[in-house]
């Protein structure tokens, strides 16, 4: 039999409750993270040596600069959370496959270094880190980050643009004509074939890991549903009245390859359900997603880039406090 | 489809260790320490001195304020000492401390048998007072302030809160189980000192033999016997009574103003044995409980037994234990020492092995919003935390409703950054109230 403590002895008396439940911070970023992982193994597979070193570079820079900070602030080193990976993974799974690896660096030093610890770290940054890291690159090396791999098409011509690319330029016909006809232009877009950024390409791999959060109910189904619902909406709506070639009309556009083409699955699953910088209710988060869906949507059809998912969700990003204050959940007993 | 209420938690229940084990008696202690403050109200003044003999039932300390709670002596003998001891939940507190002379009388006059069914409201309320009856449940609030109901309010059903939704807390189950006549005796006499003739019975669906039991108690009685889905903190009162009656008690405001009285079922035995035998509030059923504690029993022990004695009772420890909690592990305090008196809102004694209290350490809130979907009052406990931590108390209360807060923890225990939200939550609410006093 174990001594038994002496009156004089004290016990632990911290607050109740006195048991928790087994879930933790690292739990959810160690899943999601291996959520991920199948759509970028499958863009290193796909795109080949130049994407690898993106991938690693990103995830191990991250990690690094997360660890370098939390050492110089003498903060508890929290490496082993899985968040700074998961910055790392998300940033390089958002960028061309053919840009110099070594900008990686520079996008996770921004991610990290900037967007997250000095909002204050985990919790506290205001903005998706993996997308502002994204952005600086955008603004300070544009023509790399537009540089695609060049890749044989369905019809034999070397081709070195996104389909987002080409919808914008040359229009729906043309863009059909890349890939041989719409089946195999569907085809492509679903496993993830056809020319993007690493981790962006592969819609039926990302969807398959953003299912596996919802039911672990580490998001939300309705952000995903509601946002990629407000794309193909409104791209079927407006989507042919923009195109290069002349208007084709109201209800003209091509919901289906807004969808999967650039990187809406992949914001929408992995970005826009980032709980850090969306709203905490599900109201909050059904206004945010439909914001970024409204977004998204004007950015491709009317703005100047042909894919706005990353600056879409940045914008809501920002109007994440204002949409948290008028969703507060309604408390019990609430008089009148 | 049972009714139920928004959010709320599923914790392990652990009641497996003492479900199943009959109410034990504990042996009188050998000196009792009875504090004269064991409910939320006024303290009361010892009416005994030291070198003072008294016996059991005898009243020992008093007031004549109305929030309080008659104190009596739990056992018979010396009157020892009259001084500050430790306390279970107010740290210390004047305590009448009286060494047993193994007689065990009650003071002259009873137990006495006396018909409930003669007497009215105002004789119930007196005797439930003079017995010094508060709530058992844990809350310890004064039985008979509850039971006065004001002339501008009607009560319309009594609850009896059977809930027992705390987990490892076992001793409801057993009374239910083993004394189901003390039970619907209390709930009657309850009844009829309220005037009402609607009565509920809720108890958690993970005690189906005490639902049978309290079924067949009151067949033919008109109250309710009503199966509730497992859920924390069902047995919250305001809980309870949203599922029960479907009406919610509004914020700041008593189950009264929705025409409800509650009650626990420590509570209704202890207005039978008042108001039938007129025996005042000495004892009461407990459970000891969790992987410390060699032998888990329940056991009916005596007020102003030490939790070192009951844990004694119980084959002492099976290993050193990291936390001794008094009461369930969601809302229950950790206690520093096993020197401490056994009072009337002791529902349970816990002593967590090492790893079995689980609170892990505090990181950054990640804004994931569990604990807004487990808040059973509807709030945004992330920002009482975050708010907290600051030291915007203000803020907390006047944006963020933090009074409206009943401490539950289910936002804690749902938390993967382990948050100590509740620690937060009453940190502000003293905050709060220290300004307020202040600003008087």
């Amino acid at each position: 039999m174990a001594e038994v403590k002496s009156n004089k002895e004290l016990f632990n008396v911290s607050v109740s409750p006195h048991i928790r439940s087994k879930e933790s911070v690292s739990k959810i970023m160690w899943t999601v993270n291996i959520c991920l992982a199948p759509a970028a193994l499958f863009g290193a597979y796909y795109f080949g040596l130049n994407a690898i070193l993106i991938l690693v570079a990103g995830v191990v820079s991250a990690v690094f600069f997360e660890w370098a900070v939390q050492k110089i602030r003498k903060k508890p080193v929290t490496v082993k959370d899985g968040s700074a990976f998961l910055t790392g993974l998300l940033l390089a799974m958002c960028l061309p496959p053919t840009l110099p690896w070594w900008m990686t660096i520079v996008g996770s030093f921004i991610a990290i270094v900037i967007a997250k610890h000095a909002m204050g770290g985990l919790g506290s940054n205001i903005f998706n880190p993996a997308h502002i890291g994204r952005a600086a690159l955008m603004v300070s090396w544009p023509v790399a980050m537009t540089t695609w791999s060049k890749m044989t098409t369905a019809a034999d011509v070397v081709s070195s643009a996104t389909p987002l690319n080409v919808l914008k330029m040359q229009g729906h016909e043309a863009l059909i004509d890349t890939f041989g006809n719409a089946s195999n232009m569907y085809q492509a877009l679903f496993l993830g074939t056809r020319n993007g950024c690493i981790g962006e390409t592969c819609t039926v791999l990302l969807v398959l890991g953003g299912l596996f959060l919802i039911y672990k109910k580490y998001i939300n189904w309705q952000v995903p549903v509601v946002m990629i619902g407000t794309v193909g909406i409104l791209t079927w709506i407006f989507g042919g009245l923009v195109d290069p070639a002349g208007s084709l009309g109201f209800f003209a556009g091509d919901p289906l390859f807004h969808i999967m083409a650039g990187g809406l699955i992949i914001g929408a699953f992995f970005m826009a359900t980032d709980m850090v910088t969306i709203p905490m209710t599900i109201k909050g988060q059904i206004i945010f997603a439909a914001g970024a869906g409204v977004m998204t949507v004007m950015i491709r059809l009317l703005g100047g880039y042909p894919e706005g998912v990353c600056y879409s969700i940045l914008l809501m990003n920002c109007l994440t406090p204002l949409i948290d204050r008028f969703c507060q959940p309604k408390k019990f007993g609430a008089r009148g | 489809m049972m009714k139920s209420f928004r959010g709320g938690v599923h914790p392990n229940d652990s009641k497996s260790y003492t479900a199943s084990k009959p109410i034990e008696t504990a042996p009188l202690p050998d000196k009792a320490i009875i504090p004269v403050r064991q409910h939320i109200g006024a303290p009361c003044s010892p009416i005994v001195a030291k070198g003072d003999l008294v016996k059991k039932g005898q009243l020992i300390a008093t007031t004549d304020a109305f929030v309080s709670g008659n104190v009596h002596a739990s056992i018979s003998g010396k009157v020892i000492d009259v001084g500050d001891y430790p306390h279970p939940v107010f740290g210390t507190c004047l305590a009448i401390v009286v060494e047993n002379d193994g007689k065990d009388e009650w003071v002259e006059g009873i137990p006495l048998k006396r018909d409930w069914q003669d007497l009215d409201t105002d004789s119930i309320n007196k005797i439930i007072r003079e017995a010094g009856i508060v709530g058992m449940g844990g809350a310890t609030f004064p039985t008979h302030v509850k039971m006065a109901v004001p002339k501008d309010k009607k009560a319309e059903a009594f609850i009896l809160n059977a809930a027992e939704c705390e987990p490892y807390l076992t001793a409801d189950h057993r009374m239910m189980l083993e004394q189901s006549d003390r039970i619907v005796t209390g709930v009657k006499i309850a009844m009829k000192a309220l005037g009402v003739t609607k009565g509920y019975v809720g108890i958690e669906d993970n005690k189906p033999d005490a639902i049978e039991a309290m079924k067949k108690a009151f067949s033919g009685t008109g109250v309710e016997v009503v199966g509730l889905p497992t859920k924390y903190p069902q047995g919250a009162e305001k809980m309870l009574i949203k599922v029960l009656t479907g009406k919610e008690v509004p914020s700041g405001g008593l189950p009264l103003e929705v025409g409800v009285v509650v009650a626990n079922v420590g509570t209704a035995a202890a207005i039978c044995d008042a108001v039938t035998q007129g025996l005042p509030l000495i004892q009461r059923v407990t459970t000891i409980s969790g992987k410390a504690i060699k032998e888990p029993k329940n056991i009916l022990v005596r007020v102003g037994t030490t939790f070192e004695d009951a844990i004694n009772f119980c084959g002492g420890f099976a290993s050193t234990p990291e936390k001794i909690i008094s009461g369930g592990p969601m809302m229950g305090m950790a206690e520093p020492s096993i020197d401490l008196p056994i009072i009337k809102g002791v529902s349970g004694i816990l002593a967590m092995a090492e790893g079995e209290s689980n609170t892990g350490t505090e990181s950054s809130c990640i804004r994931c919003g569990r604990c807004l979907n487990a808040c059973p009052m509807g709030l945004n406990p992330s920002m009482f935390s975050i708010l907290g931590e600051r030291g915007h108390f203000e803020e907390a209360v006047q944006d963020f409703n933090l009074l409206d807060c009943v401490e539950c923890g289910s936002c804690v225990y749902v938390c993967p950054a382990k948050r100590n939200i509740v620690q937060y939550v009453k940190y502000c609410k003293a905050q709060n109230a220290a300004k307020k006093a202040a600003g008087k």
